[in-house]
């Protein structure tokens, strides 16, 4: 009997377990997933939670009822890969054998990588929103605040779902304009990207649309340290920025096993091939989702489209044929713009992101790099394709790779 | 890409003006270059040049501030006194290897 063992059944590891456990013969092959929470979060969601528009309830369903029957789902901590002896050893003394591993253990808002953030003022003055504690207690603190200086703060890239902290910012702006408190609101958007986004035509596009709504914008900005109790962010240059309400994205880390394992980079992703995955220093081990070092975002988006390319490849792989099939970075990302609009970006390593209409060349129906409802309503609906479609591994009418069809290519 | 002069030696270099080509790096352009940005290396802008070289070298990628801090052993408040408001940047440009990925 041979082993495959899924480390983090979330969007990467669960989408593996759907592809695999059909084309995996269940007398030659076991299938084990692993996880320490029963909690599915639909995290793209999140986002809408501090402005009320969606519960914890919402968001939230059972892992389990996404795992495909002939796979068995251990609960438990992971303590260390040990890659010389082909097992996982879990906190508890479980020994997990394996032959081929796929580590898809996503990455984490990690807080105390900065000094002051996690202090006093941690959910007082200080939110994150990329987890549901976070985004609940600053949904609790916007529901009753009076106004003052919001300020969006990015630590360092990589983070995941690069352009919700723009979106964040958006809906802020739209939140507080329907309160009718957005002039008694100042927004500030602070990056250490040299623009609002990496691109230059993407940033060009959402620059404009800071400007528009009169958000200010300050660029390569790094952060050394969080004066809690002053309201102060402190930059390694000496720039200080003032806030009543700071809502951060902390570093962006791989989970701790993973350092202790040796697997990963200085923020503890794994590095891999980025065409297939696979560990550049175990040819029996893969990463996959936000838990692999690739260049390109981490995003829900990106694992679908890797756990694609990965499926048909793994198959060839482990009957000693070449990986055949590769990945070109393709990332597809709705962009929330406020008042009922939305943007579209599809991108991927080599190509950056472009205005045109998508998924049909000409036709859409939606349109990239531009507001409109349409897109709006895609990110909408989108929900509900993601537990009922993409999370059961069932086809997206999205191809994996990207394509340059519908895409108009533009000077800055 | 272009080709340009530098330091008396015909280098291959990218619209931002980073040079493409590993090998014809040497010790006179990294001058060269630092001074095209205001800067000029002291000791402690060699030992950041070095290891960026390399660093690049083994891992086939630019290291990030992250691990010029961590592996490198100059810290990020270093860096931005060595170069100025963006490190990141001036000091890949300077070291002749290509800027850290643009993360997405």
């Amino acid at each position: 009997m041979k082993r495959l063992l899924v480390l983090g059944a979330g969007t990467a590891g669960t989408m593996i377990a759907n592809k695999l456990r059909p084309r995996l013969d269940e007398r030659e092959w076991k299938i084990t997933l692993v996880d320490q929470n029963e909690t599915h979060y639909y995290q793209p969601g999140l986002l809408f939670l501090p402005f009320g528009t969606y519960k914890r309830e919402d968001l939230e369903k059972p892992k389990r009822r996404f795992i495909p029957a002939g796979v068995d789902l251990h609960m438990g901590e992971i303590d260390l890969v040990e890659p010389d002896k082909n097992q996982v050893k879990l906190v508890d003394g479980t020994e997990l054998p394996y032959d081929y591993l796929i580590i898809a253990t996503g990455t984490h808002p990690t807080p105390d990588e900065t000094p002051g953030l996690d202090g006093d003022e941690w959910y007082k003055s200080i939110f994150d929103f990329y987890t549901i504690e976070g985004a609940e207690a600053l949904a609790e603190k916007l529901e009753t605040w009076e106004g003052g200086k919001l300020v969006v703060q990015i630590i360092e890239m990589p983070i995941k779902c690069p352009v919700a902290p723009l979106e964040f910012i958006f809906l802020a702006d739209a939140f507080f304009a329907e309160r009718g408190m957005r002039d008694s609101v100042q927004l500030e958007y602070v990056t250490p990207l040299p623009g609002a986004f990496t691109k230059p035509v993407a940033a060009k596009y959402l620059g404009d649309m800071l400007d528009d709504r009169k958000i200010t914008l300050e660029s390569d900005y790094f952060l050394e340290r969080v004066e809690g109790d002053e309201h102060k962010l402190v930059s390694y240059d000496e720039r200080e920025i003032d806030y009543d309400i700071l809502v951060t994205i902390p570093v962006n880390m791989g989970s701790k096993y993973i350092e202790r394992s040796g697997l990963g980079d200085e923020l503890r992703h794994v590095p891999v091939d980025k065409r297939n995955f696979l560990s550049t220093k175990h040819d029996n081990i893969f990463a996959l989702g936000d838990a692999a070092a690739l260049p390109t975002s981490k995003a829900g988006s990106v694992a679908h489209f890797a756990v694609d390319i990965f499926t048909d490849n793994f198959l060839d792989y482990i009957q000693g044929k070449p990986m055949r099939e590769e990945f070109d970075g393709h990332a597809n990302c709705f962009i929330e713009s406020g008042n009922g609009k939305g943007m579209l970006i599809d991108f991927n390593y080599d190509t950056e992101p472009l205005p045109g209409k998508y998924p049909l060349p000409g036709v859409g129906p939606f349109s990239l790099l531009q507001e409109t409802e349409a897109n709006h309503w895609g990110k909408l609906m989108f929900k509900w394709a993601y537990w009922n479609v993409l999370l059961e591994g069932r086809a997206m009418p999205i191809p994996a790779l990207m394509s340059m069809a519908g895409k108009i290519r533009e000077e800055v | 890409m272009a080709t340009t002069t530098i330091a008396g030696a015909e280098v291959t270099v990218d619209e931002e003006g980073f040079m493409t080509e590993y090998e014809q790096w040497n010790e006179e352009i990294a001058a060269a270059l630092a001074t095209n940005i205001g800067i000029e290396l002291g000791e402690d802008h060699w030992q950041v040049i070095k290891f960026l070289r390399e660093d690049y070298k083994e891992q086939g990628e630019t290291p990030m501030l992250r691990r010029v801090s961590n592996v490198g052993g100059v810290s990020t408040k270093e860096l931005f006194q060595l170069f100025p408001k963006k490190p990141a940047k001036k000091m890949s440009y300077i070291a002749g290897v290509p800027k850290p990925h643009g993360c997405v």
